[in-house]
């Protein structure tokens, strides 16, 4: 297994209070998946991707990546914000250069490097402009290049459509689905979005709150490419999924649809 | 960007001023001696600038000013950025800082002319202590006030030490860092004057106590706009450049 979750847990301390925030999380992911964390508000997914892109460590298990302890962030895992977090400083091309600056590249080499990646994401016309002249949707396809641009193994994506309008956010889920399979990259999407789930994922984890959890796993077994919202076999998922949320005590079980 | 300073607002501001001042020399009953009018000021301006003695003196003043202003602001930009990142080492520094801050720097001044005499060591000295604790603190809160994703992203993407400070900290941090440093140009300058007056024989601030020693009321008043103009010129150009700074970091359009 690429990604090995073992028994993590993760308890906040605020002064004498203490939150359990992450309990007995167990999840292996493969090379080249696509898996999204889906779950309500406060289930603990951005504690657990931020424990996974070594961020914010768990408090207890282990999380392993390659077979390696993560203890730090690393340019092999990059995470992509909601807020983009791009440099309002620095334009287009200089955004996506900067994962670059640290390795041993020519100043050509950075630059045209870069340009590809602007371009993947459909921004050639941008590379001179400051991020604030970009609406939201743009920003995001420049954290995207920037991103890719380091060729990490694994994309981390903490809710990254959270902040666009529906029809932006359908354009960005096609093209980040294309995107991660034309580069084989592993993603791991946090959403509170069912149909974005289902759209995007091989794998749904589905989480429950009070203490963060795994509620469930479901398999979404539609064709990687065209998936259609519309479709039977997609709304059939849906149902399912939204059948998880709507039952109590339910056991944990991996749902094969 | 916005022009605070109209030509139009400029022309009935002095316009106004002029005349206020006019009306006070016409209805008080000072004297030429003690209370010029403003036409006795200009002619004594006149005079400075037609025997060059002026512009000498402004000269020694910029010189102070320029080697005083910048040094203390490099040095206050460098080590804030330092202290704003090792918060742990500041914590020890702020108590004697906080100590020092509130101190005029005019009050240092006998022991700044005892050890360096009087020349432009004691106006470059004073104007120093004047503009660094304000671009110091400053420069620490913009560090603390960064936003933390900015640092995050630097992180996974290998940043490190000391790149990120001029990748990362710096930039992040310039909107605060530069407002500051243009508040303390004005304060700077208001500390020019005062060094001058009582640590050098030349510069504007000089020329303030050798009108008063000729008494020369005229002379006086004309130094005394002088100065205020210099000041509003030197606040002027300082907007520019940071306004140029922030256009070409994609900051706001100031
Ligand atoms: N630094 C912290 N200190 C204390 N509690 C925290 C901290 N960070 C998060 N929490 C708590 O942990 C719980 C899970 O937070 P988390 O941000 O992981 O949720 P989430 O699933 O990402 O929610 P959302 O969908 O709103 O982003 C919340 O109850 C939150 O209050
Ligand atoms: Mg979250």
């Amino acid at each position: 297994m690429y990604i090995e979750i073992t028994n993590a847990g993760k308890t906040f301390k605020d002064g004498g209070e203490e939150l359990r925030v992450l309990d007995n999380i167990n999840l292996s992911i493969d090379k080249g998946e696509f898996i999204c964390l889906l779950g309500p508000s406060g289930c603990g997914k951005s504690t657990l991707l931020n424990a996974m892109a070594g961020f914010d460590m768990i408090t207890e298990g282990s999380i392993k990546i390659d077979g390696k302890e993560v203890k730090e962030p690393s340019v092999k895992n990059v995470t992509i914000f909601q807020n983009y977090g791009l440099l309002p400083w620095r334009t287009v091309q200089k955004n996506v250069e900067l994962g670059l600056e640290p390795k041993k590249l020519s100043k050509e080499e950075r630059a045209k490097t870069a340009e590809k990646y602007i371009e993947l994401v459909g921004l050639s016309g941008f590379k001179n402009a400051h991020p604030r002249r970009l609406s939201g949707g743009m920003q995001q396809r420049v954290a995207i290049a920037r991103a890719l641009a380091v060729d990490p193994d694994i994309i981390f994506m903490d809710e990254p459509f959270g902040a666009l309008d529906a029809i932006t956010r359908m354009k960005l889920q096609d093209d980040i689905l294309a995107i991660s399979k034309k580069e084989n990259k592993t993603v791991i999407f946090v959403t509170h979005d069912i149909e974005e789930a289902i759209f995007l994922a091989d794998r749904i984890v589905v989480m429950a709150a009070h203490p963060g959890r795994i509620k469930s796993i479901v398999d979404v077994h539609l064709p990687r490419y065209q998936r259609e919202r519309t479709s039977d076999d997609f709304l059939l998922i849906r149902d399912k999924v939204f059948e998880i949320f709507n039952m109590k005590h339910i056991p944990d079980i991996e749902f094969v649809i | 960007m916005k022009k605070l300073l109209s030509l139009k607002n400029i022309i009935v501001s002095f316009a106004i001023f002029i005349l206020i001042w006019q009306v006070l020399y016409m209805t008080s009953d000072f004297g030429d001696a003690l209370f010029p009018s403003p036409l006795k000021a200009w002619q004594a301006l006149v005079e400075m600038v037609e025997n060059g003695y002026i512009f000498i003196n402004i000269g020694t003043s910029m010189y102070r000013f320029a080697a005083g202003y910048i040094s203390s602001v490099i040095t206050a930009v460098l080590l804030g950025l330092v202290l704003g990142w090792f918060k742990g080492i500041f914590k020890y520094i702020n108590p004697v800082v906080q100590l020092l801050r509130p101190i005029s720097p005019m009050a240092w001044m006998p022991f700044i002319v005892l050890w360096f005499g009087i020349g432009d060591v004691p106006a470059i000295v004073i104007i120093f202590i004047a503009a660094f604790f304000p671009v110091l603190l400053s420069t620490v809160s913009a560090v603390g006030n960064i936003d933390p994703i900015y640092l995050k992203v630097a992180k996974n993407f290998g940043i490190k030490k000391p790149e990120i400070f001029w990748k990362i900290v710096f930039p992040a941090a310039f909107p605060q860092i530069a407002n500051s440093i243009h508040l303390a140009l004005g304060t700077a300058w208001v500390f020019l004057v005062a060094g001058e007056m009582v640590g050098s024989q030349s510069g504007l601030g000089y020329l303030i106590i050798d009108a008063r020693n000729n008494l020369r009321a005229d002379t006086l008043l004309a130094a005394i706009i002088v100065i205020g103009l210099i000041g509003l010129i030197l606040d002027s150009l300082l907007k520019l450049i940071e306004g140029y700074v922030m256009r070409l970091w994609g900051g706001a359009d100031k």
